[in-house]
């Protein structure tokens, strides 16, 4: 099954568009709530990142009868050192977003913690590309 | 297989499907021209008992002639009760009026608001990591997050509400105090809800409550009233000791009354089922953070707005806040010591206050094999590029999204959809005479009869 959502930049309004309506689907299916939560709480972040970062982008979804894939690519300034982006508490959001409660640092740590696969692939002045993979067993 | 307290009577329901469209968790259907409930989806709100136009749906309550039967009947009021009797009839004529329909006892629920409240905060201590915390006490809300919102049960408080431990407790001080035999006494809840007949018919968490029977708080206000305008002035029951609520349990059932006493650093008050779904879709994704406890409540105003409430919902809530004042200022007077009658028994009900963890059921999977579940969400996906998404209900269902299920999982005939209709005509694919079956499927037999079209120029 795939879906396709539109992440448009600094649209905080409509970050949780592509969650909400996997939540919906994963519930459909029987998927096992904490496992649910997981897939969630990792979309929303990297939603809300391409949102706050980025110039906008497409969330791609692949749910299998087992596992969904999601991938999440962004048109933005790119990250320089993944490594270091993965750490807890490093941010470089602008002092406006975090006004708005965003860009704690936490975004890519969260994702690692959520999910059972993840990859994140950046060209600096291109944009990020996030793939996540949660198994449903 | 699930009780509910709501039942449609077929021979009045005229099938207008105003109930498919208010219900929050589309549980009605239309067929054959009557709405349906399915059972495993309603979660008692009442919504649909609102909206009815001609009171077809109807809320199931235990025969008033049962309170006859038992020595030591025993009307458990909820604090909303006094709150529906204008201003000028006085606490001791209501009394009066319950003894005399044949109550010889009466207690209010909230005596048991203070207990509750230290059950829910001793729980609260040992759960840190459990919250956001979620208050037990609206039963229809913990059937919301039991089909709804699965991965949100753990996080309410497995607490006996206060009307059970007001059971619990009336129970013990008849046995134990005045030697009552269980079998004489017979409790009896006055029920301002549907969610808390359920509750009490099929408890959430516990095998079966300890209640004998349920009235409907509408019915007794009625003979309650007609009893005191027919006994006029000079009509009162001076009780021995008159139960004197505190401020905080009086305020309990109303909007904020758990919150307001609650002892965490962030927490929230929400009532009416729609902006409580819309808060639990935000915290269920996480975007609620820090939050220590949650008041849901299914009605707008809580009980004060309950269904089976007479009396304007303000004007309720006021009388409840005016009482709740009076009582506060007895308090810091000392006139009064708070009341804490059931401070004797307050181990017992404590250690008794609790049920089994709460346990979800899942509405919404359409299989419990994820993957017959997978299959059948492919093909209501396919289904969907066939429907219209104006959610117009002719189908009988409540949306566009709903019928698609339907159709797969029911084995319902996508002919049923008008727009489906029209598309399979122009394919030449379906006779007028298959349209009408369809139709009159949903709708019953042609609503409007057989008389000649008036002629509109």
């Amino acid at each position: 099954m795939h879906q396709e959502y539109t992440v448009v930049e600094g649209d905080f309004v409509n970050a949780g568009t592509a969650s909400s309506s996997v939540k919906k689907t994963l519930k459909q299916l029987g998927v096992n709530p904490q496992v649910i939560k997981r897939v969630v709480v990792a979309l929303y972040e990297a939603e809300v990142n391409a949102i706050a970062h980025a110039y906008g982008g497409k969330v791609l979804v692949d749910i299998e009868a087992d596992r969904i894939q999601m991938v999440v690519a962004d048109k933005g300034p790119g990250i320089p050192d993944i490594a270091q982006a993965m750490q807890e508490g490093y941010s470089t959001a602008r002092p406006e977003v975090r006004d708005m409660g965003f860009g704690a640092g936490m975004g890519l740590p969260n994702m690692q913690k959520n999910v059972d696969r993840l990859n994140v692939t950046s060209e600096v002045g291109v944009g990020t590309t996030v793939e996540m993979e949660v198994m449903f067993n | 297989m699930f009780y509910h307290a709501l039942e449609i009577d077929e021979g009045s329901c005229i099938g207008c499907s105003r109930c498919m469209k208010i219900c929050p968790t589309e549980a009605i259907r239309i067929g054959n021209g009557k709405a349906s409930i399915m059972e495993d989806r309603c979660i008692d709100c009442g919504k649909c008992h609102a909206a009815c136009p001609v009171g077809a749906i109807y809320i199931k309550q235990d025969d008033f002639k049962q309170v006859h039967e038992f020595p030591h009947s025993v009307a458990l009021l909820p604090a909303v009760f006094l709150g529906q009797f204008p201003d000028d009839i006085r606490v001791s004529r209501i009394y009066a009026a319950l003894k005399d329909l044949g109550f010889k006892h009466v207690f209010e629920v909230e005596s048991a608001a203070d207990i509750y409240k230290d059950v829910k905060h001793k729980y609260a201590r040992e759960h840190v990591d459990d919250e956001p915390l979620i208050s037990s006490f609206c039963p229809a809300i913990v059937r919301l997050i039991q089909i709804k919102y699965p991965s949100l049960v753990g996080n309410i408080i497995p607490a006996k509400a206060p009307l059970d431990i007001s059971a619990m407790y009336v129970i013990k001080l008849l046995t134990e105090q005045r030697q009552v035999p269980r079998e004489e006494i017979g409790v009896f809840y006055v029920t301002p809800c549907a969610a808390k007949i359920a509750a009490v018919k099929a408890p959430v968490g516990e095998k079966r409550s300890l209640i004998d029977g349920v009235i409907n708080m509408d019915a007794l206000f009625n003979k309650v009233y007609r009893k005191i305008k027919e006994q006029g002035k000079g009509y009162e029951y001076k009780a021995l000791q008159t139960p004197q609520l505190s401020a905080d349990a009086i305020l309990s059932t109303l909007t904020n009354g758990e919150r307001r006493i609650c002892l965490a650093k962030r927490s929230y008050a929400i009532d009416g089922i729609e902006n409580v779904m819309d808060f639990l879709d935000k915290l269920e994704n996480d975007e609620v953070e820090g939050v220590e406890f949650l008041e849901l409540r299914a009605c707008d105003q809580s009980c004060a707005g309950a269904l089976l409430s007479s009396e304007n919902r303000f004007l309720c809530g006021e009388r409840m806040y005016a009482r709740a004042r009076k009582a506060a200022e007895r308090e810091r007077n000392g006139e009064v010591a708070r009341a804490r009658e059931m401070e004797v028994y307050k181990d017992y009900l404590e250690e008794n206050a609790y049920v089994e963890p709460v346990q979800a059921r899942s509405m919404l999977t359409l299989d419990k094999d994820l993957s017959k579940a997978y299959k059948k969400l492919e093909k209501i996906n396919k289904l969907k590029q066939y429907l219209p998404r104006v959610d117009c209900g002719m189908c009988g269902a409540p949306t566009c999204e709903a019928f698609a299920s339907d159709v797969v999982c029911k084995q319902i005939g996508m002919t049923r959809c008008v727009f489906y209709q029209r598309h399979l005509e122009r394919l030449n694919d379906i006779t007028r005479q298959e349209c009408i079956a369809a139709m009159n499927s949903v709708w019953g037999s042609d609503p409007i009869g057989d008389e000649e079209p008036p002629q509109v120029k």
